[in-house]
């Protein structure tokens, strides 16, 4: 990141020697083509929000207002990756007989560590989108099971994912299981609602075109109801994604015995915040993939949709 | 069932309507009556324009005869069938766009054909048939953002005449299109008409639109709706909307609807003053 925010200055400091005007034109001219390619500007505006984030935060540290042992600058965290990653190996450090030098490198450990937290969110979301995308429909296609489910569903959507924790526990032990199930049941909920919410959003003209066709309930529900419900839904799986990366940390925390949450209760435990705030680094690179990849699965599973961004830039 | 058929009707009629009366929310206390007492009778072929007020009901009787809601009072049969729900031989075009976004204009064209189970090549050469009489069969691979407004409207009518309808009932088709686009699309739609040999039930607010179109209008009582009149036009087709005559009659059914607005405002009044 902060190699990206040199060159942008090497960039105007080179300029600087021309007159104004050229560096002006170098600039539009560098803007225009990045127009042209446009996941190269998306790339460039956000090492710029990042680079951004970070220089702010290095300014502090520069000014002595951060204190580098509580609020460590991103060059802290992030220069001794090495150092860091030897903290993610939790998965074989509390074996007995294994020392600490043992086992993969760093580098593998941070990436064993990440792949078996992405794992457990991805599992989570799968399960709990699949269960609570068929509740919602059921609970609209039959009257019946409206009835005996909905009360029951909306009586445990406040509960928190913290409350679930003991039963998480108790139900599944250690390991990968009681992580999912915590993600699962921290989504379940609130996605059933919010399908049940988008199924009656759904426009009647759409509904009553089908019925005037000569089409049955299923058909209805299997042409019309899941395709117009679908972009709502892929809006819903990527605002659960965020929930289920930070669920996934807590149930992390106390039940499995390695994962990005053992490192945060490590860090904590033992008073190291440039390991927390290089695992929150981790976390955010591993979710803003996830959603990455959601949004475009969103833009090629969602054809027909035009982009509404647009419609509001002009303004 | 069969003895409270009453009988009364020609079976050979398009649409027939008995007594038809239509209350929402009825037996609650926010009930209120959109339709009293509506007799009918519509021959096959016949086009007739349902002219009235805002609210007036108009719609809703369209929506009945087409199944999707069921009259609280009376009887409708179409073609000695009674209605009870609706049937692709009852095709409903919509004010709003109500193309699939997420199929193309073929695709759309030939729903009611997948819902039966027709084959790819079956659905796509009825939809070839139908674009082809409403003059988009280049737009076929296209997606209905891809089109304009009359466009998409004209894709509309033809899913409604790939079903191969006895019936076309249109709520307010050409509402939500500029004035040159509506007249081109009353053309088009005059057109159509005459192709297919089914009976057209069109409603709109638009006296314009009724004499370019009717052979009867059928003018609406505001609330509760009722018939007030059926006012057939004789005028022969293609119609010159600026001749005398057509200005005449512009002018009777203007004063039969003005009746209706004025009395319809005053009850808004009336309900909007505190007792």
């Amino acid at each position: 990141m902060a190699v990206v925010t040199r060159d942008g200055e090497a960039g105007v400091a080179a300029g600087a020697s021309r007159p104004a005007a050229a560096t002006r034109l170098l600039g539009s001219r560098l803007f225009a083509s990045m127009a042209g390619l446009d996941w190269l500007a998306k790339v460039w505006w956000t090492c710029l929000s990042i680079s951004l984030f970070a220089g702010l935060w290095e300014l502090c540290w520069a000014m002595g207002w951060a204190d580098p042992k509580l609020l460590p600058p991103p060059h802290i965290f992030l220069g001794n990756i090495a150092e860091q990653g030897r903290f993610f190996n939790t998965a074989t450090r509390w074996q007995v007989g294994t020392s600490m030098t043992e086992g993969p490198s760093a580098f593998e450990s941070v990436l064993i560590t990440g792949a078996a937290t992405t794992a457990r969110v991805f599992a989570g979301l799968v399960i709990a989108s699949v269960l609570a995308i068929g509740v919602g429909v059921l609970v609209r296609y039959y009257r019946f099971f409206d009835r005996l489910v909905l009360p029951t569903i909306t009586l445990l959507s406040p509960v928190s994912p913290i409350a679930w924790l003991p039963v998480a526990i108790f139900l599944f032990g250690i390991g990968n299981a009681p992580a999912i199930f915590m993600v699962v049941v921290a989504l379940f909920f609130h996605m059933v609602l919010a399908t049940i919410n988008q199924i009656d959003t759904v426009k009647t003209n759409f509904i009553n075109v089908a019925r005037t066709m000569g089409a049955s309930k299923p058909q209805i529900y299997a042409r019309v109801i899941v395709p117009a419900i679908l972009p709502g839904m892929l809006q819903v799986l990527r605002m659960n994604l965020f929930g289920a990366w930070m669920v996934v940390l807590v149930a992390e925390s106390t039940g499995v015995g390695y994962g990005m949450g053992q490192v945060i209760m490590l860090a904590r435990n033992t008073f190291n915040p440039s390991l927390v705030f290089f695992t929150i680094a981790v976390i955010g690179v591993l979710g803003f993939a996830f959603d990455w990849l959601l949004r475009m699965a969103q833009r090629r599973i969602l054809y027909w949709l035009p982009d509404t961004a647009e419609r509001l830039r002009v303004l | 069932m069969s003895s409270e058929i009453a009988p009364h009707f020609s079976s050979k009629d398009a649409v027939v309507c008995r007594g038809v009366g239509k209350t929402w929310a009825a037996g609650t206390k926010r009930a209120h009556e959109a339709l009293r007492d509506i007799d009918l009778d519509i021959k096959p072929g016949e086009f007739v324009v349902f002219l009235g007020p805002s609210g007036c009901g108009k719609s809703t009787l369209l929506y009945l005869i087409a199944g999707l809601e069921d009259a609280t009072g009376g009887q409708i049969w179409s073609f000695s069938d009674k209605v009870e729900m609706p049937s692709p031989e009852r095709s409903l075009i919509f004010q709003e766009t109500s193309l699939f976004p997420w199929l193309t204009v073929w695709q759309n064209v030939s729903f009611g054909l997948a819902i039966r189970g027709a084959s790819q090549e079956e659905r796509r050469k009825v939809a070839a048939e139908a674009l082809q009489r409403v003059g988009l069969i280049a737009a076929m691979d296209k997606r209905p953002d891809e089109l304009s407004g009359g466009m998409r409207q004209r894709v509309a009518v033809a899913r409604a005449l790939a079903m191969r309808p006895k019936v076309l009932l249109m709520d307010e088709p050409f509402a939500a299109l500029d004035v040159q686009t509506r007249a081109r699309m009353q053309d088009f739609l005059l057109d159509v008409w005459r192709d297919s040999g089914a009976s057209v039930l069109f409603v709109t607010h638009h006296i314009d639109e009724a004499v370019a179109l009717a052979d009867r209008v059928v003018v609406f009582t505001s609330r509760p709706g009722r018939i007030k009149t059926i006012y057939p036009i004789d005028l022969p087709r293609p119609r010159n909307l600026f001749s005398r005559e057509a200005e005449t009659i512009r002018i009777q059914l203007t004063e039969l609807l003005r009746d209706e607005v004025d009395r319809a405002f005053a009850e808004q009044e009336a309900f909007a003053t505190p007792a």
